[in-house]
């Protein structure tokens, strides 16, 4: 540590830490377009030139080194000037609808253009105008809106490993877009939507089924059920100003009943429901010699990734629908018969932190004669949108439960909403399962976190040991997937979540993905877990009523009809 | 794809730092990079068909596009900028419907832009598959494209 001076003030700063660091920890802001938490600079934007005593020109504070005894000037007159005159150029190139655009009010363009002042149009020239691509069912790109930041193309390459979109032509030509320019529908992406995070602007967006569900719930005929995924109610309360990990849950479900939803669930319930198949199936492969690693099946941006990158680990998928799929497909199946409702009047709409879920949810495996389990997703930042929509607000607002037959839920099926949370449940049933008694100690600490790989080995009895994986971020991913390839077989299970940290920082998720922001969601889920009553997904009473009066048992010939799915390897697209 | 096997044979153990000469080979040997032979570079060289595409976009030379039957290059060299060469990109684009790098519907003609070609004495000067015509005028443009349309029915 030694001391640098920055606008006349001695800060700390660490050797080897750039100033942008160094400014962040003692709350002096620098504006940033391109700069992503915990990667490596790449100094593209100029947005954060500071100036530094005694050198010519401005430097990138996200690039450029603290040194000992350094002046710096994070807003001296030239960076100002510097900054102001980039957002403009950027403007120049850049389309003026910001009133039609969905980031109006939350884009970082239009924020910095407000901060800097910039109040008249010094710069005309040639814009470029390129097609939407609404090619795939989840993401949605309109390139004349980028401003080459280069964020989406570093998070697809260097936290997921998919390299769906790249830099492509040059100069004033120069865009971000995929291989051939084909539709994202064709690409490698998975649409995990990690790069709908970072975009600073409203290039990349979520495909809207906002209107699709506001029809719905206009429409008298139709019964528009919810379900909201574990994640949603820890994240949500952050679009709205709340304390991030704040648990809304009851708000929220007052919410969706006052903007019209007939039903509401909670997916945690199917989480469950999830827990006891899976379960099921890793105790009947350990038991029965089948294939070995399984690995989970939630996440669809894996699916999708393992069926054209790692088509020979079909097998070891989990043939589990993910806890979204399973509801639609008891919804539409067990409440219908229930409740005597005719399920083609149902409106079935889940409510998810991913954009991927859009995709699965459009599956044709997922759409049993011509009906389709899931008729709309909404992302988080959408459910907040249809909030706001229908002139609601959470700060004032009854607190209200769930429906039955799906609102009871273990605590296990509410911490599927982070990286290990999926593990440590299967575990708990797993274990139960298998010797009829209880695991003494339900945490497994080992697998919680955000690391990107985590293990646990878990003492079942005298002559088992089962090992089981962790792994977060598709990059993480690769790094089991390859050691099981290369013959590491103390394995037993895997879990697997696209997304870094798990749907807490899914691609539906609220904007802003830095660490503390994810680890405040996470522990939100923990703390639930920890004061929770019933924290194992086989005490679930509704669970037990579910097989009691429709499904029989886990693995069942019911349960195999309406609750399993097979993957299929994919060729079409350009890897 | 055995015409990129055979460029894929004169690079054995190639990491990718070999991906633009054997870009520029696969092109000599195909006439243009197709999706077929990128996703087999991409295979060969371990690196995604979006990056391969990436790079190759970034320069003039590549094309993805086949050619046509007749590949008219015209020069936009210093001499041939001087002497119109622009007006006469411009009649091409608008006779044939197609910008540079791009081959007509019908597959009879491909346009490109290539740099001087050193005939500056000829300004401004265009090839057609290889043979150079002299001092081409705009108002000689739809001739010239018709001359080479009925050659082809002809030949049909």
């Amino acid at each position: 540590m030694f001391k640098i001076e920055v606008n006349n003030r001695e800060i700390k700063a660490k050797s080897g830490e750039t100033i942008l660091q160094a400014c962040k920890r003692a709350d002096i802001y620098i504006p940033t377009l391109c700069h992503i938490e915990g990667m490596e600079p790449s100094g593209a934007c100029r947005m954060c030139v500071v100036e530094i005593e005694g050198r010519g020109g401005l430097v990138p504070a996200c690039a450029w080194p603290v040194e000992e005894g350094m002046k710096v000037k994070t807003h001296s007159a030239r960076a100002l000037r510097a900054r102001k005159t980039n957002i403009e150029l950027l403007l120049a190139d850049h389309p003026d609808d910001c009133l039609y655009c969905v980031r109006n009010g939350d884009c970082e363009l239009q924020t910095l253009a407000e901060k800097l002042g910039v109040r008249q149009r010094r710069y005309f020239g040639e814009k470029n105008e390129y097609d939407l691509d609404t090619s795939s069912p989840a993401i949605s790109r309109d390139p004349s809106k980028c401003i080459l930041c280069g964020k989406c193309v570093r998070v697809c390459e260097e936290v997921q490993t998919v390299d769906a979109i790249e830099f492509v032509n040059r100069g004033f030509k120069a865009t971000v877009g995929t291989a051939y320019d084909e539709g994202l529908n064709l690409s490698s992406c998975v649409y995990c939507g990690q790069c709908v995070r970072v975009c600073p602007t409203g290039a990349l967006r979520e495909k809207s089924h906002i209107k699709e569900v506001m029809e719905a719930i206009h429409d008298p005929e139709k019964i528009v059920v919810a379900q909201h995924a574990p994640s949603i109610s820890v994240t949500i309360g952050e679009e709205f100003g709340l304390r991030k990990g704040k648990d809304v849950v009851g708000i929220m479900n007052g919410a969706l009943r006052r903007i019209g939803f007939d039903k509401v669930f909670t997916t945690s319930f199917s989480a469950d429901l999830t827990i006891m198949e899976e379960a099921a199936e890793l105790v009947e492969r350990v038991k029965t010699g089948g294939k070995l690693p399984l690995i989970t099946s939630c996440s669809p941006g894996w699916i999708k990734f393992m069926e054209q990158f790692y088509p020979d680990f079909i097998e070891n998928v989990s043939s589990c629908k993910s806890p979204q799929q399973m509801m639609g497909a008891v919804i539409k199946t067990y409440f219908a018969e229930k409740e005597g409702i005719d399920p083609d009047k149902i409106y079935s709409v889940s409510i998810m932190p991913c954009t991927a879920k859009k995709f699965e949810a459009e599956r044709p495996e997922h759409a049993k004669q011509g009906r389709p389990d899931i008729d709309a997703v909404l992302t988080t930042r959408e459910l907040a949108r249809v909030i706001k929509l229908n002139g609601l607000d959470l700060h004032d607002m009854p607190v209200e439960g769930h429906d039955t037959p799906f609102g009871e839920r273990s605590s296990a099926g509410k911490i599927f909403g982070t990286s290990g949370g999926v593990m440590e449940a299967a575990v708990r049933t797993a274990y139960h399962m298998i010797t009829g008694e209880e695991l003494d100690a339900p945490e497994l600490k080992s697998i919680r976190g955000m690391e990107g790989v985590k293990e646990a080995k878990i003492k079942v009895n005298e002559e088992l040991e089962i090992g089981v994986a962790v792994a977060s971020g598709l990059k993480n991913a690769r790094k089991i997937l390859d050691q099981i390839k290369e013959g590491r077989d103390d394995i037993h299970f895997i879990e697997v979540m696209t997304c870094p940290g798990g749907c807490i920082n899914g691609g539906g998720q609220p904007l802003g993905m830095d660490e503390e922001t994810i680890k405040a969601r996470m522990k939100a889920l923990y703390k639930i877990d920890k004061t929770d009553k019933v924290r194992r997904s086989h005490q679930n009473k509704s669970i037990r009523k579910i097989y009691e009066e429709f499904l029989e048992k886990p693995l069942s010939q019911k349960s195999h009809e309406l609750l399993h799915t097979t993957y299929k390897e994919r060729k079409e697209v350009l890897i | 794809m055995e015409r990129v096997q055979k460029v894929f044979d004169k690079y054995p153990d190639a990491k990718r730092d070999a991906l633009i000469p054997i870009l520029q080979d696969v092109q000599e040997e195909v006439g243009f990079l197709s999706k077929d032979a990128v996703k087999e570079i991409g295979n060969y060289l371990k690196l995604p068909t979006s990056k391969i595409y990436g790079v190759a976009t970034f320069y003039n030379q590549f094309r993805f596009e086949a050619l046509g039957n007749y590949h008219i290059q015209i020069c936009r060299g210093t001499a041939c900028h001087v002497k119109g060469s622009a007006q006469l990109l411009e009649e091409f684009q608008r006779e044939l419907n197609i910008m540079p790098g791009e081959t007509t519907r019908d597959g009879v003609f491909s346009l490109e832009v290539v740099a001087c070609i050193g005939a500056c004495g000829l300004a401004p000067a265009i090839t057609i598959n290889g043979k150079v015509h002299a001092k081409v005028q705009p108002d000689e443009v739809k001739d010239l494209i018709n001359k080479y349309r009925q050659e082809v029915k002809e030949n049909a």
